[in-house]
């Protein structure tokens, strides 16, 4: 079942697109996604390390030894994480800022873990990086969307931008914790409906 | 007993090569990265406090080894003479630790201000402390050689509390009033420091 390198960038961003097919990675998607802004800058943080780590171990794979491969990959996922870190607080403080604890968490988002063990170990260089480009676009884009649902119904704007008009009572519940479980739940409803033919 | 040998090597060369790897990027990028706490912590804080200052105080600062803590001071002048020097003290507040800019007259060691650099307060509530402009104008004129003033009215002190925050106003109290110590322990050392930044 030989797929095409486009099938595998692909199947990231609908067939199997991250947190809504896979219900991988819920942690940050739940926490973090209070504002689309915040939600599209975890995404590209959770893509970086996503695809770096899939083209390294997707080239080491044949010299790492299959008793110490999850060991193996966590060094490979955690050295790009801490990069991630340190360029996000020299470059872009203020997302550092609002992202806070959740980056170094990326560590142990099973999203990542999970493409290196299921598929960047068992496939060639370029079909790994166009997976973690596809699944990293995919995570992006649905925790930049459960942002913009959260933050436009909690506080009646994105980015600072009114969507509903002045006459529009924020539903404050949406941007709290509980809020986020129901916006995603509803968000899983929706892709549901919309995947069965 | 090969298997073994191999993994060993495997991991250790990994690990070697991700430390390496880190190790080169921390230090190439410490200097963006204290550059950043400044720009989006510290600095805010010190540039509210600092309002009629006529040189820059994020520019003209200096550090001190206190407690064994590196601890910045940012030197505010107006035409050319050091007037006022602003240093952070720290206390816990309602949510966890709080940050608190505190700006002290050199000559009169009067507070001039204040501004809140950190804080995991709640929302709405004791976050009113960033901008709570009566209470923040309640610290402005008290010595801090008389800590007995920096304690809010409950606590027969001249501070104004915030309405339903009380304990994060008791905590930024305390935060101002260690900064003041600070201050009043470090006194001649730190009016030397800033003697260097006249002209």
């Amino acid at each position: 079942m030989a797929k095409t390198i486009a099938q595998e960038f692909k199947k990231g961003l609908w067939d199997e697109i991250p947190p809504f097919r896979l219900v991988l990675g819920l942690c940050p998607v739940l926490a973090v996604t209070t504002t689309a802004e915040n939600g599209v800058g975890m995404g590209l943080a959770t893509t970086f390390v996503l695809i770096c780590s899939n083209m390294l171990v997707s080239l080491l794979r044949n010299n790492i030894p299959s008793k110490i491969r999850v060991p193996c990959f966590i060094i490979i996922i955690a050295t790009f994480v801490i990069l991630v870190e340190l360029l996000m607080q020299a470059f872009a403080y203020g997302l550092f800022l609002e992202l806070g604890i959740f980056i170094p968490l990326i560590v142990v988002n099973c999203l990542v873990l999970g493409r290196s063990e299921a598929f960047a170990s068992k496939n060639k260089f370029v079909p790994s990086l166009a997976d973690g480009l596809g699944m990293g676009i995919g995570f992006t884009l649905s925790l930049g969307v459960l942002g913009a649902v959260r933050e436009s119904l909690g506080t009646g704007m994105i980015s600072g931008v009114q969507v509903f008009g002045p006459s529009f009572e924020p539903f404050e519940f949406m941007v709290q914790a509980p809020g986020a479980f129901v916006a995603l739940g509803l968000l899983l409803c929706i892709m549901n409906i919309l995947g069965k033919k | 007993m090969r298997e073994m040998v191999k993994m060993v090597v495997t991991l250790t060369i990994l690990a070697a090569a991700a430390g390496g790897l880190l190790a080169t990027v921390k230090t190439t990028t410490a200097e963006r990265i204290e550059q950043a706490v400044l720009d989006y912590v510290q600095g805010p804080a010190v540039m509210s406090i600092m309002e009629n200052v006529t040189n820059d105080p994020l520019e003209d600062r200096f550090a001190l080894t206190i407690d064994n803590e590196d601890r910045n001071f940012f030197v505010g002048k107006i035409d050319g003479v050091p007037k006022m020097v602003a240093l952070e003290g720290k206390a816990s507040g309602y949510g966890g630790e709080l940050g608190v800019m505190v700006g002290i007259d050199i000559e009169t060691g009067q507070i001039v201000g204040i501004g809140i650099t950190t804080h995991s307060e709640t929302p709405g509530v004791g976050s009113r402390a960033e901008s709570d402009i009566r209470f923040l104008k309640s610290f402005v004129g008290i010595p801090v050689a008389e800590p007995d003033k920096i304690y809010i009215g409950e606590d027969d002190g001249e501070i104004a509390n915030i309405g339903g925050a009380t304990v994060t106003a008791r905590g930024v109290a305390t935060a101002v009033r260690r900064a003041g110590d600070m201050y009043r322990n470090n006194e001649s050392e730190i009016k030397t420091q800033v003697e260097a930044f006249a002209g």
